[in-house]
């Protein structure tokens, strides 16, 4: 017997904490990285100070939602963690290791005032955060496409380069194109004068190419991807989720033009939000799919933990989740506004 | 090299490198606590100057400890995925809630913390640390759950076999109180407070001994001597209930620990020596049937020994268990002895006269971070061959997809990041403990002020 809540089992419950947990991740860390990935086009030193402080005091608590999202996918999900981690060992052993550089040079860039220290943390700041960004893209078009799994989920494809496919490359594209959209809005939020000015040249021609690379990707989902429309012709009612979605990129254009940019923020969020719905709705209730043969996926059911041990995380979450938003409404709201550098800052 | 030991020797350096950093950030952030509390209380501005120069190096350990803590976090998965698949149902909840508990906590007020001074009141700030300080308590307490559980497992059963074997849990409370995770939390929690501490003292009796912040630092350095002289004896005691734990629960352990070999003989206690898996025999001083008195208060009593297990249930690395175990105690009860020393001259009202000591004390940061990182290395190759203690073995635990290669690889970059992170943080520290809390000369006022 599945034990439920409100008419739904637990690991579809799960599956929704998770999805939400990297919703929030590529949002907010979105706009980190995004940000990160023009650092080299701002010129001035000052300029570069400024655009890391505008995430300064954020991007360690933004980082933990991918903490826990991890953690949640490692608590329900341990089947898929494993199989998922383990299958794209030098993907994800790259994205770590970016990871810690990236902090690296957030922590000490600013420490020294020569110009030649600078200059070598700017550059690994600008890499780390666009390979990030791209390599997210990149495993996530992997999961899309599947993984080669035999029975007992056992992973028998390639082990270096596999991940570096066509559709993975255009899909860690795109990404990265929606996490620079999303980074160019916060920071036109975050600066004012010369700098602001730059941006919001830098955010058009930004746009163009996110919009170039997010058609290019839908179109060859559509068309490539095994079974993807079928989905939708048995609940027609998910068909908003990409119409919203397309809505959502057009209006990000609109508000810029117009500068309201907490509102152009909040859509570029939201399509960052619609587009992983709509990865779940379409993959639901597979994790991951076998290239090899269906019934060796991943799904939700085969990869979940115990019905007790999801019970009792659902309890921690329940607990947890509205004193983690009061934390972060009260760092937000500490933080808001323009961003002043002072003898705290990086 | 094959798979498992690649694996292992990945483990061991990347978890050793990020428990350089959380004791320090622990242990740094209890004594903030306690200064700005008193900055808070006395209002006198010698504390808030303390506070802010521990904060900075507060932030810069928490950084790195950060930084390295989520490359831990998935590398269960990356390489150790069977292990992942069957402890998944257990050390999930665990982490989850560290997650949601602990980590949620410290990093989002951590920002505040570092950032906030000009932007939140004096008590925000005050709450701020705390908040902090709470989180990294917290998350010590679920990560050691999770590894306690895999020492002395409870509250589960196996569902599965094979390779998909794994336990789940049927008695949440039970696998949270599992037989050795309060006594393990406690010592990882003293243990912290130790190595925050001694960097404390280290660094004031440096400057003590350049005749620099005289007064700050005398200040600093007697309340991090209350915290480290009540802390290191409470070590002792909480070792020695950990090592009575460790005779109940994992035999095995305290027989290599102890290099006792023999099956049902009285076992001795050694101070130090040397394990010769061959001969089966310690070469050392100590005291003949010692260990039979701790453990069952008779000196006579038979302990089980190595050889009263089959032969593929003991660590094999008899000689490195017995050795960090014993440079831990060791440690321990030289800890002791310097802070009951330091703390009786305190009384005296002659604590500072004496340089041979400050200069000791300089030195002695390195002790606790020494027996932390020995300690967990006895403690966790004292627990092989078993990943979980009676059910997986290590060498049934790695990630069976992953090739030598890739491990290679992985290795060698680590090696090479963290050597470049460890020296920074070097460096940096370096550079802030010689720059010191406040410019003394281009800033007289203020110095008159704060000596
Ligand atoms: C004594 C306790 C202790 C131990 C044994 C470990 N850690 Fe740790 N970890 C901490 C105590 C800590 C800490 C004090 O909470 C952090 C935060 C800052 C720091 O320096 O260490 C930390 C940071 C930290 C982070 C980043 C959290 C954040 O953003 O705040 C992660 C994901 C982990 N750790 C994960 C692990 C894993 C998977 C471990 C086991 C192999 C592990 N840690 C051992
Ligand atoms: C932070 C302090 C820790 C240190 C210094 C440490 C040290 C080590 C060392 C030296 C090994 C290798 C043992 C060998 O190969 O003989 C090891 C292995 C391992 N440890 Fe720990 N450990 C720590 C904490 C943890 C925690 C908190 C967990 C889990 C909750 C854990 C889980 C493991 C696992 C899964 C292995 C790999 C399998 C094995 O070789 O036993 N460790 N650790
Ligand atoms: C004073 C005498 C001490 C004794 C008798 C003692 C005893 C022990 C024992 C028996 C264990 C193994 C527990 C297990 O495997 O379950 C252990 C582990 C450990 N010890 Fe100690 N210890 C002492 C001092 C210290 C000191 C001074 C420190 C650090 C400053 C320290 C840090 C650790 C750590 C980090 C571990 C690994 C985590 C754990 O297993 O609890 N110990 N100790």
């Amino acid at each position: 017997m599945m034990e439920t809540f409100l008419g739904i089992d637990y690991p579809t419950l799960w599956y929704l904490v998770v999805g939400l947990l990297f919703s929030g991740y590529a949002i907010l860390e979105g706009f980190d990285y995004g940000a990160g990935a023009w650092h080299l086009f701002f010129r001035k030193d000052l300029s570069r100070r400024i655009a890391i402080n505008a995430i300064g005091p954020l991007w360690d608590a933004n980082q933990v939602w991918l903490i826990i999202g991890g953690g949640a996918l490692f608590a329900g999900f341990p089947v898929m963690y494993a199989t998922m981690l383990s299958a794209m060992y030098i993907p994800f052993m790259l994205f770590l290791m970016l990871l810690v550089l990236r902090s690296a040079a957030i922590k000490f860039r600013s420490s020294e005032e020569m110009t030649w220290w600078r200059k070598t943390w700017d550059i690994v700041y600008f890499v780390s955060n666009t390979l990030i960004g791209f390599l997210l893209g990149v495993v996530l078009g992997n999961i899309l496409q599947g993984f080669e799994l035999h029975a007992n989920f056992e992973y028998r494809g390639g082990i270096f380069f596999t991940f570096l496919n066509p559709y993975a490359l255009m899909t860690g594209l795109t990404t990265l194109s929606i996490f620079m959209t999303q980074g160019a809005i916060f920071l036109l939020l975050k600066t004012e004068g010369k700098l602001h000015d730059r941006l919001s040249y830098l955010l058009k021609k930004g746009m163009v190419f996110f919009i170039i690379s997010f058609a290019i990707t839908s179109l060859y989902t559509l068309t490539f991807l095994h079974g993807v429309t079928d989905k939708f012709k048995e609940q027609p009612i998910f068909f908003l989720l990409p119409v919203m979605a397309f809505l959502a990129v057009a209006n990000v254009p609109r508000l810029v033009s117009k500068k309201k940019y907490s509102q152009a923020l909040v859509f570029s969020s939201l399509i960052m939000a619609f587009l992983l719905m709509l990865v779940a709705f379409q993959l639901y209730p597979v994790l991951l799919p076998s290239t090899i043969d269906p019934e060796y996926s991943v799904t939700i059911y085969n990869a979940a933990s115990s019905q007790k041990s999801l019970g009792i995380m659902l309890t921690i979450v329940l607990i947890g989740a509205p004193l983690l938003a009061g934390y972060f409404l009260f760092l937000y709201k500490t933080f808001h506004g323009k961003v002043k550098l002072d003898d705290t800052s990086y | 090299m094959d798979v498992e030991i690649l694996a292992r020797i990945q483990f061991a350096f990347t978890v050793a490198f990020h428990y350089i950093y959380p004791p320090l950030s622990i242990g740094i952030g209890l004594i903030m606590v306690v200064l700005e509390g008193l900055y808070l209380k006395t209002g006198n501005k010698q504390y808030e100057v303390l506070t802010r120069f521990w904060l900075k190096i507060f932030a810069i350990t928490f950084g790195i400890g950060v930084a390295t803590g989520i490359i831990m976090e998935f590398e269960f998965g990356t390489n150790w995925s069977v292990y992942s698949k069957y402890v998944g149902d257990i050390f999930g909840s665990a982490l989850a809630a560290e997650g949601l508990f602990a980590f949620g906590l410290e990093s989002t007020f951590l920002g505040i913390l570092i950032f906030g001074w000009n932007r939140v009141s004096p008590k925000v700030h005050f709450i701020s640390t705390i908040g902090v300080f709470l989180g990294s308590m917290f998350s010590a307490i679920w990560i050691v759950v999770a590894n306690s559980w895999q020492q002395t497992p409870a509250g589960y059963h196996i569902v599965g076999e094979g390779l998909n074997a794994r336990a789940e849990v049927t008695d949440f409370w039970a696998m949270v109180f599992n037989p050795s995770s309060m006594d393990r939390i406690i010592h990882v929690w003293q243990g912290a407070f130790l190595a925050g501490a001694f960097m404390v003292l280290s660094v004031h009796a440096y400057y003590l001994l350049k005749g620099r912040y005289i007064e700050i630092s005398k200040k600093a350095f007697k309340i991090s001597l209350a915290i480290a002289t009540i802390v290191s004896l409470m070590q002792l005691v909480s070792g020695h209930s950990s090592a009575d734990g460790v005779a109940k629960n994992q035999p095995a352990k305290l027989a290599a620990m102890e290099g006792h070999y023999n099956a049902s003989e009285a076992a001795d206690l050694y101070l130090f020596g040397w394990v010769d898996n061959e001969s089966q025999k310690v070469t050392g001083m100590g005291i003949p049937g010692g260990l039979s008195y701790l453990v069952h208060q008779d000196f006579e009593a038979p302990i089980k020994g190595l050889n009263a297990f089959p032969k593929d249930e003991i660590p094999t690395q008899v000689n490195a268990v017995f050795q960090f175990y014993h440079i831990m105690v060791s440690i321990g009860m030289f800890l002791i002895l310097l802070t009951l020393y330091a703390s009786f001259l305190w009384w005296r009202g002659t604590l500072f006269e004496k340089k041979w000591l400050l200069r000791i004390f300089m030195f002695s940061v390195l002790l606790p971070q020494i027996a932390n990182q020995v300690g967990w290395f006895a403690a966790e190759m004292g627990r092989q061959p078993w990943v979980v203690y009676g059910h997986l073995k290590t060498s049934e635990a790695f990630s069976q997809e992953v090739s030598a290669n890739q491990i290679l690889f992985s290795l060698i970059l680590f090696l090479v990041v963290y050597a470049i992170l460890f020296l920074l943080f070097l460096y940096s520290l370096n550079k802030k403990i010689k720059h010191g809390p406040y410019e003394e000369a281009k800033n007289p006022d203020e110095f008159l002020k704060y000596t």
